[in-house]
């Protein structure tokens, strides 16, 4: 594939659950390098949108392209490969329980690559440093904090520096500070490891620091996409009125 | 896709230089590293030559600042690392800057206690579970009695549900489990007796040991693994999940609320499960006699209330609230001492089965002292 092509194209995309729909019809494309993101109001179906990409639910209809592959149709061994090129932050953080944050870590380091301990491990420091939580290495999910488990799920997402970065409301349940902390890193991210970026989230300042496209979803039709500039010129309703009652 | 090259040589030694090529990242880094491994001196060198890397990640770029710093050491040199680079471009530059070790704080794990520590917390903490635990029973039987009295703070029809739960929803795996005993311990005694021509015995043997110790004990090893497990994970559930602080804040107290009425339930059912149990387990016996010894059931009943005393009646049913109670109170402990996650539920129901047998064996050792002259 070219560079030039979308990083992810979805193609009339339908997702229900049994029969109600939830995605009517989305087609959308993602540019590489750009950090996209997903806006809507609670229970609109961007989490689902971000499932579906990833097929960890079956489309009921439509067309999913990640790196030019269609993952609808692709065999169980080429979606391994593509999967190991995409980092995820759940909405919950879904850290594994039952071992520490670094364990937490090094396990897709440890399952993916041949590594020597010595570079995982620093692997891991450098992690937990890039999202501020190099103290809570050894502790147990259990340990943290609702803010400090989505930081350490960042932290795992990008274990494997991947080429696409999802992010279910990564500053859901954070100061201010923080969250502005984990905005830079994921401009970082894209900037100067060319990472592609789609994030769900709710957060005015955060949608105007790192924005470069958005996907706005509305009752499971997409409304808008486009860059942030255009959005609030477009003078679609639903959109104006998320853009003036958040920014108080 | 792309794949995996797993290159030769990317690692060369030139005069002073260590010169990488290629792609350095989490795939090339393993061979790398024992390529490294194999110079191991690096004494002299002044410079990494990065001209010919073509791509980094974060494994490639700590495996650089790895080589950086090995060459500062064993050179006795003193200077920002970055200053050992050379020829690099600025999207290596920038990706070794982002995943910078140098101001990365360390910590160690924390080193593992040695055996006898070990064994030392663990009869510590025996010790204070079975203190917490008497605390806990005082709580329950405080709650239960004077529940008896006060109906407020109770929750309404939450006894009639909870007796479906431990008591009917219990019958049939109670009663079938009874009656299989049943059939196996008087088929197994009845070729012996036979024998002896003592065939009339069987009803005495088969009533005499399923009232004593095989109903209440089979029950209670059933019940233990049903409700026990299912209220130290409803517990837990409601413990993790906050739903017990919950309670607290709206002033209801939760012992009063979840555990009294499983406690009443469990109470009630217990005993009675027990007798269905006696009573099947002898039917059993009653087949296995009509049916290989050929003894009437006529013959088979009066020789069976020779043996079936009152007082053994009374304390197998003594006996088996006793059983109840403990599955109830062990149950609830290792519910609400859960700690953590989802992950803890899981540790929580399996002590409390675990435990909740032995304490029934160990209640059982006591009452069958009872029985001795
Ligand atoms: N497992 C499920 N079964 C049935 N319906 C579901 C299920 N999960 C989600 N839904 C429905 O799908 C819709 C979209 O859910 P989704 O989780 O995608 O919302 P969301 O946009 O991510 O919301 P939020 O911002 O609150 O996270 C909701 O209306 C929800 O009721
Ligand atoms: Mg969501």
């Amino acid at each position: 594939m070219n560079n030039s092509e979308p990083i992810i194209q979805v193609k009339n995309l339908v997702a229900k659950y049994s029969e109600k729909t939830i995605l009517d019809d989305i087609s959308v494309d993602i540019n590489r390098g750009e950090i996209t993101v997903i806006l809507g109001s609670s229970g609109c179906g961007k989490t689902t949108l971000m499932k579906n990409i990833l097929q960890l639910q079956r489309p009921a209809s439509g067309q999913i392209k990640v790196f030019g592959y269609d993952l609808t149709q692709i065999d169980e061994m080429d979606y391994q490969a593509i999967i190991r090129r995409i980092g995820v932050l759940f909405q919950n953080g879904a850290l594994l329980n039952s071992v520490d944050i670094f364990d937490n870590i090094s396990i897709p380091i440890e399952q993916h690559t041949k590594l020597p301990k010595e570079i995982i491990k620093k692997i891991i420091e450098v992690k937990l440093h890039l999202v501020n939580l190099s103290h809570a290495i050894y502790l147990n999910p259990s340990e943290l904090s609702g803010g400090m488990r989505k930081r350490a799920a960042l932290a795992r997402a990008i274990a494997l520096d991947p080429d696409i970065l999802f992010c279910d409301e990564p500053s859901a349940g954070l100061d201010p500070l923080t969250s502005a902390s984990l905005d830079e890193l994921i401009i970082n991210l894209k900037k100067q490891l060319n990472m592609t970026v789609v994030v769900v989230t709710h957060e005015l300042a955060s949608i105007h620091r790192i924005a470069d496209k958005i996907i706005f979803l509305d009752s499971g039709k997409l409304l808008f996409y486009g860059s942030l500039k255009e959005a609030k010129k477009s003078g679609i309703e639903q959109i104006d009125t998320f853009f003036k009652v958040g920014s108080f | 896709m792309k794949k995996v090259h797993e290159n030769s040589e990317n690692l060369f030694v030139e005069n002073k230089k260590i010169l990488l090529k290629g792609d350095i990242d989490k795939f090339t880094v393993p061979l790398l590293w024992k390529q490294l491994s194999q110079i191991n001196d690096l004494t002299g060198i002044e410079i990494i030559d990065l001209k010919h890397v073509t791509s980094i990640d974060s494994a490639g770029s700590l495996f650089i600042e790895e080589i950086a710093s090995t060459i500062k050491d064993q050179n006795n040199l003193d200077l920002p690392i970055d200053k050992l680079y050379q020829n690099v471009t600025k999207d290596i530059n920038d990706t070794i800057k982002v995943f910078s070790q140098t101001d990365v704080k360390t910590y160690s794990r924390k080193r593992k206690d040695p055996f006898f520590v070990l064994v030392g917390d663990l009869v510590i903490s025996f010790i204070t579970s079975l203190h917490e635990i008497m605390i806990l029973a005082s709580d329950v039987f405080y709650w239960a009695i004077l529940g008896i009295w006060r109906k407020k703070g109770a929750r309404k029809g939450s006894f009639t549900q909870q007796s479906l739960l431990i008591g009917m929803e219990a019958v049939p795996i109670v009663a079938l489990l009874s009656l299989i005993i049943g059939l196996i311990l008087s088929l197994q005694a009845a070729v012996q007796l036979r024998m002896f021509g003592a065939d009339i015995f069987i009803a005495d043997m088969l009533g005499y040991a399923m009232l004593t110790e095989m109903g209440a004990m089979m029950t209670a090893i059933i019940v233990s693994g049903r409700s026990g497990s299912s209220i130290a994970s409803e517990i837990a559930t409601m413990k993790v999940s906050e739903e017990l602080d919950a309670l607290k804040m709206m002033s209801i107290n939760p012992i009063r609320y979840v555990i009294v009425p499983k406690f009443y339930a469990m109470s009630v059912c217990m005993p009675l499960l027990v007798i269905l149990s006696i009573i099947i387990g002898i039917l059993g016996g009653v087949f296995v006699a009509i049916l290989y010894l050929n003894i009437s059931a006529t013959a088979f009943y009066n020789q069976l209330l020779n043996v079936l005393t009152l007082k053994d009646l009374l304390i197998t049913m003594i006996k088996s609230t006793f059983f109840g109670w403990s599955i109830v109170i062990i149950g609830s402990f290792y519910g609400l001492k859960v700690e953590g996650g989802a992950e803890g539920v899981g540790k929580a129901t399996t002590y409390s089965v675990v435990t909740s047998i032995i304490t029934v064996i160990i209640i059982d050792v006591i009452f069958s002292l009872l029985y001795l002259p």
